[in-house]
């Protein structure tokens, strides 16, 4: 292992430490009290990038694209203003193809895959592919929940499953709608 | 006298014997008769491919496979037809692979003949020998004055209550009397048609629209193919569909119109063959296959011929295949407005929505923009019904057109009858726009049919006019009385989906859900998955429901097909062939034997 292999994994590792307690805090600083899967905080997005400090955008369904038609999806003008910015959104999380991914969908509405009245490909065309850190589980799927973090726009399809998404958050935070 | 006395009743008793004897005798024929025993389904070692009692056109194409299982390697297969080695009989050699799963196969070949065909099967291992024999039958049967065009209408999951909501919704009833019936029910012929494939009791959409687009069963999921053992959904053996035939024999034009993603199972059908009926990028590029490339194609599910790039795209690569089509000569239409300026191209190309089009209440009744969004411009299944003949009826050599009203499959697994009552009664509109022009020239078969049914039955009425409300408010026998729906504009729609006194519907089958006996403003699923399980949906009932505790397996979050028969109903040349009850294969049979087709001959 060379120098700065070593350097690098000494300020990862820092960090990691530093992290670690953060985990345990509410937004205003206090030990959280929910269930284990709203503990998580920062699941994918690094605490240190600019915008940490940043008021999150909110952003709601009907808000993502300004024209559709059978030729395709236009992006709205705000969507677009929002790229890479912070940004809120609530819906509703459905259940993730497998259930080991880091990434899960967020719908409008509650969702159900039918095997027979549909393809696993089936998805509505306003969905946002919540990106996480790690594999989370036990999240509710009935209640709607409240998801902040990076906007990222623009095809991507996940290497694993081909799961393509249009627009996506790098999930910063996570907890149940009010 | 007394000798006399003596025979007189040994004769008598000889007599009654004898009588006794004969009426044991004649039960136990009859039961061996009226009675053919039957044995418990197991899965043969050896499977062979097309199965047992298949029935095939003379001259239809398909994929001769045979796969067999042995606990050691297998060193011989021998396939004889009709006596004669399998690669003499068909002219053809063929490929086998040896192993404890030995495969023998010989692509496309035919029977050139009608009558029945023997196929017997003998495999070899260093244990011994195991023998199957199949059975096949070509008909000959031949109908008096043939049917020019044939158009197939299929109304998915459209079960005989389903036809009956409608019937109530649409026509009325008056002191127990219908005020009329549909367009489909006022029709010569009537059958009820089984729906099972070769692999299961239950089927689902692709594997019954196969059963009717190549006259052989396949199994869930399916089309096109007898589903084999390996993993790869496109190498299974083919069997040649009703637009492959038409197109290849007659050079007659082709149309496939639906609701739902044109890619979806019943419309693909019709032309693909692929194990996974999920292959929907496959299933659209597939449509540009000359061999079985329908002139009009009109539906939903643009999302599967978009190139990737392109926000709302589904597929996985760079092909677009709406401008595939249009380097081929189709006019292309992505709305309604456009669908009526297209007017009567050779070929047309027509996708309404990324997805499957919306349901009937929601594009022309309520027009909900929460549901609708920028699709507010969506054609009827009317409109694509006439456009489709309007351009196909251009082919002096006659068409084929399969017309599906999907969304009665999709609304019934989410329990909403009430869209799935006002997407039957569209389809039986397009059935009397298609009545309208068979009556012109007399010379057009029209068959309806449900490809499954659904387990909805009607109980009686519901209303909550004397505070009763959930299954207190279920008006059954006498207090059922009637609903109060009324189409005062006479177009064949109810106005209001939501009267006072409505239908109360009770499905057979269904997840945990939440039931009002209301209309929902807009479509919601029943039941929604969280951890793998189905649990009910809280937005389902807002106003509050009972919770329905499900009665099928967790896994599924719908209400799922049910094993029942189906009705077919039939008019126009050939329509004498539906009778009683039919296999569902039988329905392809129908068709060729309208048509009059011989699968040996080519088109010029």
């Amino acid at each position: 292992m060379d120098k700065l292999t070593r350097r690098i994994s000494r300020v990862i590792i820092a960090m990691m430490l530093i992290w670690v307690p953060l985990n345990w805090l509410g937004q205003d600083g206090t030990i959280r009290n929910e269930s284990s899967l709203f503990c998580t905080r920062a699941q994918a997005a690094p605490a240190w990038l600019p915008w940490f400090n940043e008021e999150a955008a909110p952003l709601e369904f009907n808000e993502l694209y300004s024209g559709a038609s059978a030729l395709g999806l236009e992006f709205s003008p705000k969507l677009e203003s929002l790229k890479g910015k912070k940004v809120r959104i609530s819906g509703f999380m459905a259940p993730p193809l497998k259930p080991t991914l880091n990434f899960f969908v967020l719908t409008k509405v509650p969702m159900a895959i039918c095997p027979f009245c549909s393809t696993d490909a089936d998805w509505p065309d306003d969905i946002v592919l919540i990106k996480l850190s790690k594999a989370v589980a036990a999240l509710p799927f009935d209640r709607p929940i409240t998801v902040t973090g990076q906007l990222e726009l623009g095809y991507q399809m996940d290497e694993e499953t081909g799961f393509v998404s249009l627009v996506r958050i790098v999930a910063d935070n996570i907890e149940e709608a009010n | 006298m007394y000798n006399l006395k003596m025979s007189t009743l040994c004769l008598s008793q000889c007599f009654r014997l004898l009588a006794a004897l004969l009426v044991v005798m004649s039960l136990m024929s009859g039961t061996t008769v009226s009675h053919a025993a039957y044995s418990a389904p197991e899965v043969p070692h050896i499977n062979i491919m097309p199965i047992d009692r298949a029935k095939f056109l003379v001259g239809q194409k398909f994929d001769f496979a045979i796969e067999v299982k042995t606990d050691i390697p297998a060193t011989a297969i021998e396939v004889l037809v009709n006596g004669k080695a399998a690669e003499t009989f068909f002219g053809k050699q063929a490929i086998i692979s040896l192993d404890k799963m030995s495969t023998y196969r010989i692509n496309q070949v035919a029977f050139p003949q009608t009558g029945k065909v023997s196929v017997a099967v003998t495999v070899k291992t260093e244990n011994g020998i195991e023998k199957r024999a199949v059975n096949y039958d070509i008909p000959a049967d031949k109908v008096k004055k043939p049917a020019k065009n044939v158009i197939l209408f299929v109304g998915d999951g459209m079960s005989l209550q389903a036809r009956q909501m409608a019937r109530i919704l649409s026509k009325g009833i008056t002191e127990g009397k219908y005020n009329d019936l549909l367009e489909m029910e006022k029709m010569s012929n009537l059958a009820l048609i089984t729906t099972s494939g070769n692999d299961s009791l239950v089927t689902d959409s692709a594997n019954s629209a196969s059963a009717y687009a190549t006259g052989h069963k396949s199994a869930v999921n399916a089309m096109g193919v007898y589903a084999d053992n390996t993993k790869d959904p496109f190498d299974d053996p083919k069997v040649e569909n009703i637009i492959e035939l038409v197109k290849r024999t007659r050079g007659m034009s082709t149309g496939i119109v639906s609701t739902a993603n044109i890619t979806d199972a019943t419309p693909a059908a019709m032309l693909a063959h692929t194990r996974k009926r999920s292959e929907q990028n496959f299933i659209a590029q597939e449509m540009l296959n000359p061999q079985h490339r329908p002139d009009v194609i009109l539906g939903g599910g643009s999302r599967h011929f978009l190139p990737k790039s392109v926000p709302g795209s589904k597929r996985s690569d760079e092909r677009n295949i709406i401008e595939e089509f249009k380097e081929q000569g189709y006019s292309i239409a992505t709305n309604k407005t456009q669908l009526k300026q297209a007017g009567t191209p050779d070929k047309l190309l027509g996708l309404f929505q990324l997805d499957n089009m919306d349901v009937y209440v929601d594009r022309e009744v309520t027009k909900n923009p929460a549901v609708l969004g920028k699709f507010t411009d969506q054609p009827t299944l009317m409109d694509m019904t006439k456009t489709a003949i309007n351009v196909l009826s251009k082919n002096q050599k006659g068409f084929f057109l399969m017309v599906e009203g999907a969304s009665i499959d999709k609304q019934l697994h989410t329990m909403d009858w009430q869209r799935a009552t006002y997407d039957t009664i569209e389809m039986d509109k397009a059935v009397g726009i298609a009545k309208e022009f068979a009556k012109k020239n007399g010379d057009t078969l029209i068959i309806v049919v449900a490809d499954h049914a659904h387990g909805a039955s009607i109980t009686g009425t519901y209303h909550e006019k004397d505070g009763k409300t959930g299954r207190e408010a279920v008006r059954i026998y006498a207090d059922a009385g009637w609903p109060t729906f009324a189409d005062a504009d006479g177009d064949g729609f109810p106005d209001d989906p939501n009267p006072d006194v409505t239908l109360a519907v009770q499905f057979a089958n269904h997840p945990d859900y939440y039931e009002n006996e209301k209309f929902q403003d807009v479509p919601t699923s029943p039941a929604i998955m969280a951890d793998g399980k189905a649990i009910a949906n809280l937005k389902r009932a807002p106003q509050g429901g009972d919770l329905k505790v499900g009665n099928i397996p967790a896994s599924d979050p719908s209400e799922v097909h049910s094993a029942d028969d189906v009705p077919l109903t039939a008019e126009g040349p050939g329509a004498d062939y539906f009778k009683g009850i039919m296999d569902n294969t039988e329905v392809f049979h129908g068709i060729v034997r309208a048509l009059g087709l011989d699968g040996r001959k080519e088109s010029k």
